[in-house]
């Protein structure tokens, strides 16, 4: 509690440094949004954010809808929070960030029922639970009530892409394998299929999701051998 | 009584909410780390899902589905608030979870140490507010319907985590390759577990 109120305290300190000093894209600022990328990545490094992470991969086009409608929601619940931060009692500031998401994910809710009617029928129930998405709760948490409007914009930026990067990469494989399609469009030639190739139908049911998330975070370790857990 | 019980059977292992939706991964993966923990906060979901579902099925029947203020005035009787649901449903659920915040940190002040910062965090715990999203869109007839799937639901998760803090106890003794382990074998182990869960796609009551 204590930490929190220093860096609430401080904020207004550093927005108005990084107004005077820092260019919009200095190489700190750009941190924030390259990080999240890799080596900070919210779903295989920060663990936030898995539940609908999983359930929406079978499919392509859902799953990138989903990134977007989340990176929407970050953004502008970081900068609203962020606007706020100083106006919030310490003690209430769930339900205060709490309503500030569901209403940003009502107005999402909306848009897609109103222009992508399909694909918000395929979603169903997930992009309400955006609302509870751990990363978009995480971020508040841990970044917008300590920091200045620009840099929590950008923190909510780079840490939805960091979360629809892996959303794609899941779905892309599980597409793929799966149902020989991407985006709906089949890739894998007729010919293939003649010569005796099945489409894997176990990459269309759930426990394959986790596990190749399970299997992105493998790769992804053996490459930076920093982010290994010690037990 | 018969569709109760096949219900309940129905939303713990065929509809399980992390193994079939994956709803509430994130505490699932943070606290199964031991199997006391994991009890603690499993018996705290169960017990949040099986009020909130119940009393958000009220709230959605009698406030904000269409028509559902008729009884208030036949004016209102083609009103269509359901787009309030998530805002709804999320209030009720935080104030329900700061309410028993408050009961384990006044009756089971070792518990509440041991549970820390993941006991607010149910508020934010996905199966919670999927179950009430569910509940609303499986149409449910009555409250006790809703009642019985909040319950089950909640028994479901709880053996999902304690299944896995089992096993996650366990395997720190195992020669698991580095860069998988931890969170890696964890997923992996789940979605193990998950296929053994869909043997129980079959049964009928």
């Amino acid at each position: 509690m204590k930490k929190n109120q220093s860096t609430i305290d401080k904020a207004p300190m550093i927005l108005f440094v990084n107004k005077e000093k820092e260019p919009l894209f200095s190489k700190k600022n750009r941190k924030l949004l390259y990080d999240p990328m890799d080596d900070n990545n919210p779903i295989t490094v920060q663990v936030l954010g898995i539940c609908s992470a999983l359930a929406i991969t079978v499919q392509l086009k859902p799953a990138l809808v989903m990134s977007i409608s989340v990176m929407v929601v970050m953004a502008a619940s970081n900068v609203i929070i962020s606007l706020l931060r100083d106006l919030i009692p310490n003690r209430i500031r769930i339900i205060v960030q709490l309503v500030v998401v569901a209403a940003m994910v009502i107005l999402v809710d909306q848009v897609l029922r109103a222009y992508a009617y399909d694909v918000s029928k395929e979603l169903s129930i997930f992009i309400g639970l955006i609302i509870t998405n751990c990363i978009v709760m995480g971020r508040l948490e841990a970044f917008a009530l300590g920091n200045g409007v620009w840099r929590s914009f950008l923190d909510g930026i780079g840490n939805a892409a960091g979360y629809g990067l892996i959303l794609v990469i899941v779905a892309f494989f599980r597409e793929l394998l799966g149902s020989g399609k991407l985006f709906g469009f089949q890739v894998i030639p007729d010919v293939i299929y003649e010569m005796g190739y099945v489409n894997n139908g176990l990459m269309l049911l759930s426990p394959m999701a986790l596990i190749t998330v399970g299997i992105l975070i493998w790769i992804q370790r053996s490459r930076n051998r920093t982010l290994i857990e010690k037990n | 009584m018969e569709g109760y019980l096949n219900l309940f059977v129905k939303s713990i292992f065929i509809e399980n909410m992390i193994f079939a939706y994956f709803l509430g991964m994130c505490s699932y993966l943070a606290v199964s780390k031991t199997v006391k923990t994991a009890v603690g906060l499993g018996f705290a979901v169960i017990f949040v899902l099986a009020i909130t579902v119940p009393i958000n099925f009220l709230l959605d029947t009698y406030l904000l589905d269409s028509g559902a203020l008729a009884w208030l005035n036949p004016r209102y009787a083609d009103l269509d608030l359901s787009f309030l649901s998530f805002i709804m449903f999320i209030a009720v659920i935080a104030s329900m979870v700061q309410l028993v915040e408050m009961i384990v940190e006044k009756f089971a002040p070792a518990l509440y140490g041991a549970l820390g910062i993941f006991l607010p965090l149910i508020a934010v715990n996905c199966a919670i507010l999927g179950g009430s999203l569910f509940m609303q869109q499986k149409d449910f007839s009555g409250v006790v319907e809703s009642a019985v799937y909040g319950l089950g639901s909640g028994i479901g998760w709880l053996l999902a985590i304690v299944a896995i803090a089992a096993i996650r106890e366990k395997i720190t003794y195992s020669n698991v390759p580095a860069p998988l382990r931890g969170l890696g074998i964890t997923f992996i182990i789940t979605g193990l577990m998950a296929l053994g869960f869909m043997s129980f796609m079959g049964i009928k009551i």
